[in-house]
């Protein structure tokens, strides 16, 4: 198939549209994932860890661990993948800590996210870049 | 239900009492997104596991709400802690409606 200068304007401009489109409808996606987990209240930054490689070579199988102290619940977010829910950890009183480990998909190099609610009904929140050599999406 | 999906969990046969245990559990599940396209461009309809749960004597454990962001054949590692003898109940349940499970068994001293 031959493409002419004109096609092969066309097709590039198309798919820069395509690209530069979800981007900002994914950023309020994952704010929407927080304050409908934290209900609206504040999120403090840090007293969260979550451990995850700088650089994953395949975004199908990225392996992260999340601990909070006192945490009863924990989220984890993909800010940019295409549904930002990844999981959310439930602690109960059998827990012995804390602290869940996992591996998840990452579209791409993005901000993974972690929101630990407290026993005491307050929020924390870190974030952490990773970057991504194959993304974990198919297609 | 999703075909050759097989549970594996493992556990401490014996843990002294109050002990802090790791738990790790794998499950073979293809963990389809519902974002892949098949060969004919025809999204393949989203099949996952949405929900795990761990239980020790009845106590819950870890309560685990799943995306379609979580690899194929979910992996968790998480501690429990070990009051007494007892079971250990794994429960996983599919997109489906089919419900895995899998039970431990602690022994005490």
């Amino acid at each position: 198939m031959d493409f002419t200068r004109r096609d092969t304007l066309a097709i590039g401009a198309a798919a820069a549209a395509v690209t530069a489109l979800p981007m900002p409808a994914m950023a309020s996606l994952t704010e929407d994932a927080i304050a409908e987990f934290t209900g609206g209240a504040d999120v403090a930054d840090g007293g969260v860890d979550l451990d995850a490689p700088e650089i994953a070579e395949n975004g199908n199988t990225v392996p992260i661990e999340v601990s909070a102290e006192g945490a009863t619940a924990i989220m984890v977010l993909a800010a940019g993948n295409p549904t930002p829910g990844v999981a959310t950890f439930n602690f109960g009183d059998a827990s012995g800590a804390h602290r869940a480990k996992t591996r998840i998909r990452l579209a791409g190099t993005q901000d993974v996210v972690a929101v630990a609610k407290m026993a005491d009904g307050s929020f924390a929140k870190t974030q952490k870049t990773v970057k991504v050599t194959i993304g974990g999406c198919g297609g | 239900m999703a075909k050759g999906v097989r549970p594996r969990v493992k556990a401490p046969r014996s843990a002294e009492a109050g002990e802090v245990v790791v738990i790790k559990t794998l499950i073979s599940h293809k963990m389809e997104s519902g974002q892949r396209k098949d060969s004919d461009g025809n999204v393949i309809p989203r099949s996952i596991i949405n929900r795990f749960t761990c239980e020790y004597n009845g106590a819950m454990v870890v309560d685990v709400e799943m995306h379609p962001a979580i690899s194929t054949n979910p992996y968790f590692e998480f501690e429990a802690t070990i009051p007494e003898a007892g079971d250990f109940q794994f429960t996983w349940y599919d997109d489906d409606g089919s419900v895995y499970e899998e039970t431990k068994t602690v022994k005490v001293g």
